[in-house]
């Protein structure tokens, strides 16, 4: 319990405690320390749960669903944090960010992350609301950072979508609550997950089913499914880079937990009526429009962090489809896709950040000849897009491999739809990184100080999951995949 | 069962919830921004006071607390502040007709048309009292969401956004009795912080383009620029 308190409750403390650090180097620092007794109190945990199966109390219920997605948060944020701490230096030196702005900065940085252990962590719904809707106050001011009427722009979309969408769910929320009110004995219990998940097969269908879709347009416009991801493309271009690799890596992830927990209660409530399925179409339908638009929109860009979060997209797109075709095998391939794309996207969004400080711009037509300028950075960013692509060695192929058998499995035609939104989305990323990458040097390109130590360890780790999934982990996933779909894989 | 046989508190409320209802509509058409706070003050009243009511109803204590909290944020803290921010804004003589107001007031009536179609059937038949509150309640939530589809000015959007949230509530305490008290903390937390934030948008806003319409804000699409 105490490494539980300590993992959710130390980036709060930092949160209120960095804005009175007056020196930045100190607070760039804190914010590492931080980050890294957070990852520490969650790998604690993760031991704590690995013995127990189960920690839970009024407020919080941790299982190995959410304890992994736990680890990976915490350990995104310290990278993340670690690259930060010369960037944001970089940016603060060349005037374009205040020292308030840094300050509001690193203060949160710690308070999105406080949000987003919160989010995973709770057994309350509408804890798990007022978290999700607490991360984009977090983030809202950090996109606008810059003060560019483009950044302004993004953010004022950003708040306004998310927040429309957000309180959508909240309406499902309720309704969710509402359903409970006449099958539970303790009425106050009505937004305990665990205690919906007790209960689910005597909720109301009809309720809940429309709670779902209500749910779902919530909880999906941050996950960023089409129609409703007009706010993702502008935040992730005009934040600053290491919101942009939080927001792609962790944001994504924990706004699709929470729908898959939801569909997990729907799925029960559903499971004797004609369409007990209704939820996981839903997912597949979402799913699928999203990862076609994506990577249909990915050959038309111009900046090169709009087509990486195009590319989040896509992604984002897939793992819903895959939890929405449900199964052991999508399931566990899904997890294991959040796994691997947080890791390679945050990855590439430092590089991008170091490419883009290199350049000076974020035109994909003015970033040329990295490779050449500083190696470092060419050669992550084309290992980087190699492993988002889906090349083989790294892990990114495993877990699109596993989606696309379950695919073959249960739906085989929709598996030549997904082939082709790959081979899509490949050319499209190729296409943009060949000359960005290779290309003739602009006169007076030089190197800049780059910290790449997150990408070796995240590109590391990914192609180590590509090569072979390490049995602790996959026994840890196959948990996962039996709480959601009730069947082991392995 | 029809709704003269309801017990005489719970008429009084669906009363209240009309009126709930009829200020979004006039928040909706309103021209001068003054007005429309004014008006969405009164709409927090009104849901402050069907709180209290379900609260005297049901004897539950931490529903008097969730309706005094309801009065002092929704009917005088946001107001309050939004009126300040008008006028530091100098906004307060702003006048912003709607461009087709008779097609806005169908579009909302077919909202609520909307959401007692989608509710009517959900909720068995019994439960008259729910069932219309939860229609109304969805009504004022989509709205709220229309509202900030066809206004361009930026307070005015922020207000669509705020009376979503009173439908919200309202749907939250009437049929459920509300929610337990740490959510209902936390949710009042968030839209306070939203509502600060929104404050400072305005003036970053205004410093970028010079005006508070939203739609000229037009930097990012999708569309290429041949250049």
């Amino acid at each position: 319990m105490t490494a539980l308190l300590l993992s959710v409750f130390t980036p709060l403390a930092g949160a209120l405690l960095l804005p009175l650090v007056r020196r930045l180097s100190w607070a760039g620092w804190l914010n590492i320390g931080l980050a890294t007794l957070t990852l520490s109190a969650t790998l604690a945990l993760a031991m704590h749960v690995a013995d127990q199966r189960i920690v839970a109390n009024a407020l919080f219920h941790i299982d190995d669903l959410n304890v992994y997605l736990l680890v990976l948060t915490a350990f995104v944020g310290l990278t993340t944090a670690i690259f930060s701490r010369p960037y944001m230096r970089h940016v603060c030196d060349s005037g374009r960010v205040s020292e308030r702005g840094m300050r509001l900065y690193h203060s949160m940085f710690q308070a999105f992350m406080f949000t987003m252990l919160l989010a995973l962590s709770t057994d309350n719904l509408g804890v798990l609301w007022v978290a999700v809707e607490g991360a984009t106050l977090a983030t809202v001011l950090l996109v606008s950072l810059y003060r560019t009427p483009e950044a302004i722009e993004a953010a004022w979309k950003y708040f306004i979508l998310c927040g429309v969408g957000i309180a959508l769910a909240l309406f499902g929320t309720v309704l969710l609550y509402f359903a409970a009110q006449h099958v539970l004995s303790d009425p106050a219990l009505g937004l305990s997950w665990n205690a919906l998940y007790s209960v689910a097969p005597q909720l109301q269908p009809s309720i809940t089913s429309l709670a779902f879709v209500f749910l779902l347009v919530g909880y999906g416009t941050k996950v960023g499914l089409v129609p409703m991801h007009q706010w993702l493309p502008d935040a992730h271009s005009e934040g600053p880079t290491p919101m942009s690799a939080v927001l792609s890596g962790l944001l994504l992830n924990v706004a699709l937990y929470a729908v898959v927990r939801l569909k997990m209660i729907v799925d029960g409530s559903l499971a004797a009526t004609a369409t007990p399925h209704l939820a996981g179409y839903l997912l597949m339908g979402f799913g699928l429009l999203s990862f076609l638009v994506a990577t249909l929109f990915l050959h038309r860009q111009r900046d090169i962090k709009r087509m990486f979060s195009y590319s989040s997209i896509e992604h984002m797109g897939l793992m819903t489809f895959a939890f929405g075709m449900g199964g052991p095998l999508a399931t566990f391939g899904a997890l294991l896709h959040m796994l691997v794309h947080s890791l390679t996207k945050s990855a590439i969004f430092v590089t991008v950040g170091h490419a883009t400080h290199i350049a000076g711009t974020q035109s994909i037509d003015h970033i040329r000849g990295l490779i050449r300028t500083q190696p470092a950075v060419g050669w992550g960013l084309l290992l980087g897009v190699a492993a988002i692509a889906g090349f083989p060695p790294f892990g990114v192929f495993t877990s699109e491999f596993l989606v696309l058998s379950a695919t073959m499995q249960s739906q085989p035609w929709l598996t030549l739809i997904l082939v082709s939104g790959l081979v899509i989305a490949f050319a499209g990323l190729f296409r943009h990184l060949h000359p960005m990458v290779y290309g003739p040097v602009p006169e007076a390109q030089q190197p800049v100080p780059a910290n790449m130590l997150p990408v070796i360890i995240h590109l590391g780790l990914v192609l180590w999951l590509g090569l072979s999934i390490p049995a602790l982990l996959s026994q840890w996933l196959d948990r996962a995949t039996q709480l959601i779909t009730g069947a082991h894989l392995l | 069962m029809s709704l003269e046989q309801l017990p005489l508190l719970q008429q009084l409320m669906l009363v209240l919830a009309a009126v709930v209802m009829f200020t979004s509509f006039v928040l909706l058409e309103q021209a001068r921004l003054v007005a429309a706070i004014h008006a969405f003050a009164w709409q927090g009243v009104l849901v402050a006071m069907v709180t209290a009511l379900v609260a005297a109803g049901s004897g539950l204590e931490h529903l008097f607390f969730s309706a005094a909290l309801t009065l002092a944020l929704k009917a005088l803290l946001i107001p309050w502040m939004l009126h300040r921010l008008v006028r530091r804004l100098e906004l307060d003589r702003h006048r912003e007709p709607l461009r087709r107001p008779a097609l806005v007031i169908m579009a909302a009536l077919a909202l609520v048309i909307f959401s007692y179609w989608v509710v009517t059937p959900l909720v068995a038949e019994e439960l008259l009292f729910t069932r219309n509150i939860v229609a109304v309640s969805l009504a004022v939530v989509l709205t709220g969401l229309l509202m900030m589809v066809i206004r361009t000015q930026a307070v005015a959007q922020v207000l669509g956004f705020m009376s979503m949230e009173n439908g919200l509530f309202l749907a939250a305490v009437s049929d459920t009795d509300g929610m337990p008290l740490a959510v209902e903390l936390g949710v009042a937390f968030d839209v306070l912080v939203a509502m600060i934030l929104f404050g400072v948008f305005f003036f970053q806003i205004r410093e970028s383009i010079d005006s508070l319409d939203v739609d000229r804000m037009n930097r990012l699409t999708e569309r290429v620029d041949e250049s």
